[in-house]
């Protein structure tokens, strides 16, 4: 007897009521992709896209009637041709010398355990956030006329490009440092030591296992680098002197100063054509290399140097920092206390006083350390709100829309401050969106800087959060919404923090945009530090030093509180 | 974007981002109200400074409270303005001067108003007398500064005139403004062609660029990094600066004891007037305050409040100018001024040229 | 009780069916492990079931309740990954005590049950210790410990001891089996390897090309293979066409004697290698001997009859004819099998 029952084969129901629906659970993914999306989208499209649309097509639609015979105007005119040529190069330049400089540090912070090391990466992000007008002057001490390099070997590099590249690495440092050392902290050093067993040299296992892994880091950061350098305006104006234009300057000359809107906007087309064609570059290389990586806890993974290669890898970017970030702020510091009567305080006291004369256009430092505060922590909200959603919706990757998506929160990076701030002017004008009165503006102007870097840096490790963590907290009885908060928050948490601390930073020294929309009564640190500057005097030279040196404090206890809130988070349950 | 397409788009967005509830957490949400309201809303560029008390003043003699809106740099905050006209941000501008006057008048900015104690400003800076749209509230000269030390530590006569400045013993001497980014980079070239005529200017230009000028972008820079005579910054090695007239006092403005004379000197023969103007914006919401506000800028209380708080001078002939002006200031009598109208007319491409030439 | 029902499910990725409308029943406390290569059908069998996949067609039924439209999280069911997925940032007590958390039970209480189950997976005390500094076998056991912490009404374990070795992997079947016989637990367990799915199985689903090709006991599954698939699967050679007359069938190897009641006709037959009977050579069907293979005690014998496929037959060791030596089969018809015609 045959007791093996042989497979009956039926056929497949003709109408099934499901039959209907081709895959629900993908259609599902894309509905809660743009439940995701929608936010930020519409974040995006009101106090991006349409005040920017606004302002362009104000330029070049006049009476009704498009006028892109302009665009062929502008385009051959050697002048703006040797400018886009020039913002191009030098952005390429200082990348490339930024990312040089900046690896090693980005693996020592990463990898190396000395005392000290807290404190340090909180302190090369503040050039970050220093007015430019501000850290260009203490660079000046170091590259200019009677500078350093001028005393010991009579180097003048101001208003040469090498002043250029030199401040953009200094500026920057901190983006890649934290964009790729928070990754690289967290990559299971294991796997390098599997290659390093199975016969590959220290450099060989490095190209082959930890750099392919680094690279969506690398390449966020290089282009977060690119852009900013792109775009770069005091720095340009201080240090390269009046010879050396980029089309961030170009623009706000053409708007601010002549009000040639056709040109300018011309020139943001031109701007946005040049950024998108970086981007769509960027998102060439790094597709496919965002994968599920093996994340371990940063902790386990940093180690006091051993060796004397490692030592001296470590005492060589401690050296580059010292000479390149921390001079130029010693600089500032110095300044500040150096009063008439000799070092001391006196700038500091004077602050409080100057603001008690009872003249509305300087403020008392610590409600200009509260406005910029306040205005931060609002920016961040945002940020970190938007770019999050963002980054959760981009987590999956998906089709055209979604990459088109990606690419479009990238853009503010690369538009001109003065755009912003005259689209927003001309944009958000009738009720009920007039908001132009109001303070909500300056946070939305800065957190639109803000989600770049919030997407950035969360999106790779996001998207190398083991899909199956999230499946198996499901299981184990997780709504969504809980797996996410179970699974990736911890996981995310650090690049959250680094992302928020950015965001955070980015606006406490934001000055570009803040400057057009910001309530004279409530200056931010930054303006208030224009303020001082932009009067004679000795004393209002001290102050704008002494208000300096209070913002880099205020961002350095910034960013120390936030990654002390975040290792707090890691030890769960 | 048409109007209802935005309503609709700017409602659903502020229910999804929740904005209303962060806007209420504002402190003056409800002080942005239409006409009959009690605030008076002053557009401005962000060097405008009053005294608290001057202000509080206004509010109490005329129960309007003044709210400052920024607007940038002088330039940027005209062309706010003008690109904002058919929604204008405020009720009165404040800051439009001589070197953007013709911009603002001929986008047609502002309402017509005759402000009380006009017949107090001297003839000279009315310049748009016939119609009042604008009123002048204060004038400013920049000049060559010059460092006292340097000259007298190198026995020198300090230059007087433009002509000086163009002479060898004041080779490598001098830094300016790129007048394509900064406003006294501009007052400046738009002196030597008041001075020289629209044929002469280059040529004088060409003898500067030979004697060694230096060229920088922004006033901060030549005035901190570049100029000796500054006491802040980074002490450098230019002993002749362009700056403004008030820049004397302001070095010694906090000094204690106060020194005989200023740090720094002018070279009064090298000046340019600067005069700012007051206007009521077209379509202001609360015309009757920005009338009072206007009236006000010209009474004496808030005319020898200038000084102090912008460092230009009261428009107001009986104004009493402070102590500290008094003293380190010095009265700029043949100041070089150009008509508006050529300004507009030839300013971009006086920049142009101007950049071409020397940098 | 049937615990888990599925009504003719069907999974598609693109073209290609995972699962094609596949009946399946588990009763309550019964343990069934579901056979198959590789990319059969099976991972997607469980995700199935606790909703991380949606069936395009078909029903899930767990407890009498249809699933259509039930979240993963509210399903209640527990599934041990195949390679584990603990939390990597938690401890092996976090890990453990997840889903009680998620059942929002007290503190003292899911601290209680951790202990306990850590105990009864052979890790007690190991609440503080790091993932990371776990072995293989001890993650597979806090994996375990977490899928039954939360005493989900169907656990589902996909490859459960895949990735152990041989030793590990024969000692943890026994002790899973009485684990579950203890516990009354429900199991469904998806591996590729027949020896663990034979011993931790009171059921057998064989699956092919995203279908079942058998159910049974293991010794049914293994004494009646119902298709050349699931015979060739469990390893099996013997495979010939017959034409049925009879008691009897005509094949390449001769006439083979078939079970009673076989439908006359053409067919495919197995003949399992304990069914091939040695004999003299002048008996039966002449074989030379092609090679043999010691197996412990027996003898795995490749004969080579003339102008026909090749047989498979197992002796004693003492029995075990050397090779090139010529013998004669016989064969045994309770140890031939007519096989459905499957896939």
């Amino acid at each position: 007897m045959v007791l093996a029952r042989p497979v009956k084969r039926r056929e497949r129901p003709a109408a099934a009521p499901e039959a209907a629906k081709e895959r629900p659970g993908r259609l599902r993914g894309a509905a809660l992709r743009l439940a995701l999306m929608a936010v930020p989208a519409a974040f995006f499209a009101l106090f991006f896209v349409y005040p920017v649309a606004a302002i362009v097509t104000r330029g070049l639609r006049i009476d009704g009637q498009w006028r892109l015979g302009r665009i062929g105007d502008v385009l051959t005119d050697p002048a703006v041709l040797d400018i886009l040529w020039f913002t191009g190069w030098q952005a390429a330049a200082s990348t490339a010398l930024t990312l040089a400089v900046a690896l090693p540090g980005a693996y020592v912070f990463a990898r190396f355990d000395f005392p000290g090391k807290r404190l340090l990466r909180a302190v090369v992000t503040v050039p970050f956030v220093l007015p430019t007008v501000v850290a260009g002057s203490a660079f000046l001490a170091l590259l200019g006329h009677g500078g350093l390099l001028d005393s010991l070997w009579g180097v003048r590099l101001d208003t040469s490009v090498w002043a250029i590249l030199l401040a953009h690495v200094f500026f920057n440092y901190a983006v890649v440092v934290r964009t790729v050392g928070g990754l690289w902290a967290q990559l299971d050093p294991r796997q390098e030591e599997a290659a390093r067993v199975l016969g590959a040299s220290r450099l060989a296992a490095w190209r082959r296992v930890t750099l392919p892994a680094l690279a969506p880091a690398v390449a966020a950061a290089a282009l977060m680098v690119f852009l900013f350098t792109f775009t770069s305006f005091g720095v340009i104006q201080i240090l390269g002197g009046p010879r050396y234009a980029t089309l961030e300057v170009a623009i706000y000359r053409e708007t601010a100063q002549l009000l040639d809107l056709p040109t300018a906007a011309v020139l943001t087309l031109v701007q946005f054509a040049a950024v998108a064609a970086v981007l769509a570059l960027h998102a060439w290389t790094v597709r496919r290399r965002e994968g599920a990586l093996k994340l371990v806890a940063p902790e386990q993974t940093a180690r006091r140097p051993q060796g004397a290669a490692q030592w001296a890898l470590l005492w060589g970017v401690l050296a580059v920092v010292a000479l390149l970030i921390l001079l130029p702020l010693a600089v500032l510091v110095e300044r500040s206390l150096d009063a008439p009567g000799g070092y001391g305080l006196d700038y500091y006291r004077a602050l409080q006083s100057v603001a008690d004369s009872g003249g509305t256009y300087f403020v008392a430092p610590m409600d200009a350390v509260w406005n910029s505060l306040r205005y931060a922590a609002v920016a961040t909200v945002f940020a970190v709100a938007v770019g999050g959603l963002a980054a959760a919706a981009l987590t999956r990757k998906a089709g055209r829309l979604v990459r088109g998506f990606d690419a479009l929160l990238m853009l503010p990076l690369g538009t001109s401050a003065v755009t912003v701030g005259f689209g927003f002017l001309i944009a958000l004008d009738e009720p009920p969106l007039d908001l132009r009165a109001s303070w909500i503006l300056v946070p939305l102007a800065q957190a639109l800087v803000g989600v770049p870097f919030v997407v950035r840096t969360m999106l790779p490790v996001l998207r190398a959060v083991d899909h199956r963590l999230r499946e198996a907290a499901a299981v184990l009885g997780a709504s969504p919404l809980r797996a996410w908060r179970e699974v990736d928050l911890p996981l995310v948490a650090r690049a959250l923090g680094v992302a928020a601390g950015f965001a955070f930073a980015v606006s406490l020294g934001e000055f570009g945009a803040t400057v057009f929309i910001a309530r004279p009564d409530h200056p931010t640190l930054p303006v208030a530090v224009a303020r001082f500057l932009g009067r004679a005097g000795q004393l209002n030279y001290g102050q704008a030093m002494a208000l300096s040196t209070i913002l880099m404090l205020v961002c350095a206890g910034s960013l120390l509180v936030l990654e002390r809130i975040r290792t707090d988070r890691s030890g769960e349950f | 974007m048409n109007s209802r397409l935005r309503h609709a788009v700017a409602a659903a967005l502020f229910g999804s981002l929740g904005l209303t509830t962060l806007v209420a957490c504002g402190e003056d949400s409800g002080s942005s109200g239409g006409s009959g309201s009690k605030t008076v809303k002053l557009v401005s560029h962000d060097s405008f400074a009053a005294s608290k008390a001057v202000l509080k003043e206004f509010t109490r003699q005329t129960g309007y409270k003044v709210q400052v809106l920024p607007g940038g740099d002088a330039g940027a905050a005209v062309n706010q303005a003008i690109l904002s006209k058919s929604h204008p941000q405020g009720d009165v501008f404040f800051g439009v001067d001589n070197t953007l006057l013709s911009r603002a008048l001929d986008n047609d900015l502002f309402t017509p108003y005759q402000a009380k104690g006009l017949d107090k400003v001297p003839a000279a800076l009315q310049l748009d007398a016939a119609e009042h749209r604008v009123t002048p509230v204060d004038f400013g000269d920049i000049c060559v500064n010059y460092d006292r030390k340097y000259f007298a530590d190198k026995k020198l006569a300090p230059p007087k005139t433009l002509d000086d400045l163009t002479k060898p013993a004041y080779k490598n001497l001098l830094v300016t403004e790129n007048a394509a980014t900064s406003s006294p980079g501009l007052a400046f070239l738009l002196g030597t062609a008041a001075r020289y005529g629209d044929d002469g200017w280059q040529g004088y230009w060409k003898k500067l660029r030979a004697n060694g000028v230096e060229v920088v972008d922004g006033w901060e820079q030549a005035y901190y990094d570049r100029f000796s005579g500054s006491a802040g910054g980074a002490k450098g090695d230019r002993p002749l600066v362009v700056s403004y007239a008030s820049s004397p006092p302001a070095e010694v403005v906090d000094a204690k004891p106060r020194p005989e004379q200023a740090p720094t000197g002018v070279a009064t023969g090298t000046c340019f007037r600067q005069v700012e103007f007051a206007g009521l914006l077209k379509g202001a919401s609360n015309t009757k305050g920005g009338k009072a506000l206007l009236d006000f800028l010209l009474t004496k209380r808030f005319q020898e409040d200038v000084p102090l708080n912008m460092y230009v001078n009261p428009a107001r002939e009986d104004a009493k100018l402070p102590e500290l002006f008094a003293k380190y200031g010095v009265k700029i009598a043949d100041s070089a001024t150009l008509d508006p109208r050529k300004i507009a007319k030839n300013r971009d491409q006086w920049v142009k040229a101007w950049s071409s030439l020397v940098l | 009780m049937t615990l888990l029902r599925l009504d003719e499910v069907t999974v598609r990725y693109g073209e290609r069916a995972a699962l094609d409308a596949v009946d399946l029943e588990v009763a309550e406390h019964e343990t069934v492990s579901v056979l198959g290569p590789s990319g059969g059908g099976k991972s997607t069998l469980l995700r199935v079931v606790a909703g991380l996949e949606r069936a395009h067609t078909g029903r899930v039924w767990l407890a009498g309740r249809d699933q259509a439209g039930v979240p993963t999280h509210r399903r209640g069911v527990g599934l041990m990954f195949q390679d584990h997925q603990l939390f990597p940032q938690r401890d092996v007590g976090g890990n453990v005590a997840f889903g009680l958390r998620m059942r929002k039970v007290a503190r003292a209480e899911a601290e209680r049950r951790v202990a306990e189950l850590l105990e009864l997976v052979g890790l007690p005390g190991a609440q503080r210790r790091a993932i990371a500094s776990l072995s293989g076998g001890e993650q597979q056991r806090v994996a375990l410990a977490r899928a039954l912490a939360p005493r989900p009404k169907l656990l589902m374990l996909d490859e459960p001891l895949g990735q152990l070795d041989r030793g590990l992997r024969e000692r943890l079947v026994v002790e899973l089996r009485q684990l579950f016989g203890e516990l009354g637990t429900t199991v469904l367990a998806v591996t590729h390897d027949q020896g663990e799915a034979f011993a931790l199985a009171d059921r057998v689903v064989v699956m092919d090309g995203g279908r079942i090709a058998q159910t049974g006991t293991p010794l049914e599954v293994w004494q009646r293979p119902a298709t050349e698939f699931v015979a060739r699967f469990l390893g099996f050679d013997n495979l010939v066409d017959a034409t049925v007359h009879g008691q009897s069938a005509d094949t390449r190897w001769g006439k083979l004697p078939v079970p009673d009641g076989t439908p006359p006709g053409p067919c495919r037959l197995l003949v399992r290698p304990a069914g091939v009977r040695l004999t003299s050579p002048e008996k039966g069907l002449p074989c030379t001997v092609a090679a043999r293979t010691f197996r412990g005690d027996r003898v795995a014998l490749v004969l080579q009859p003339a102008g026909a496929p090749r047989l498979e037959a197992a002796c004693a060791l003492r029995d075990a004819p050397k090779e090139g030596e010529r013998v004669g089969v016989a064969f045994d018809a309770d140890d031939v099998v007519v096989l459905g015609a499957g896939s």
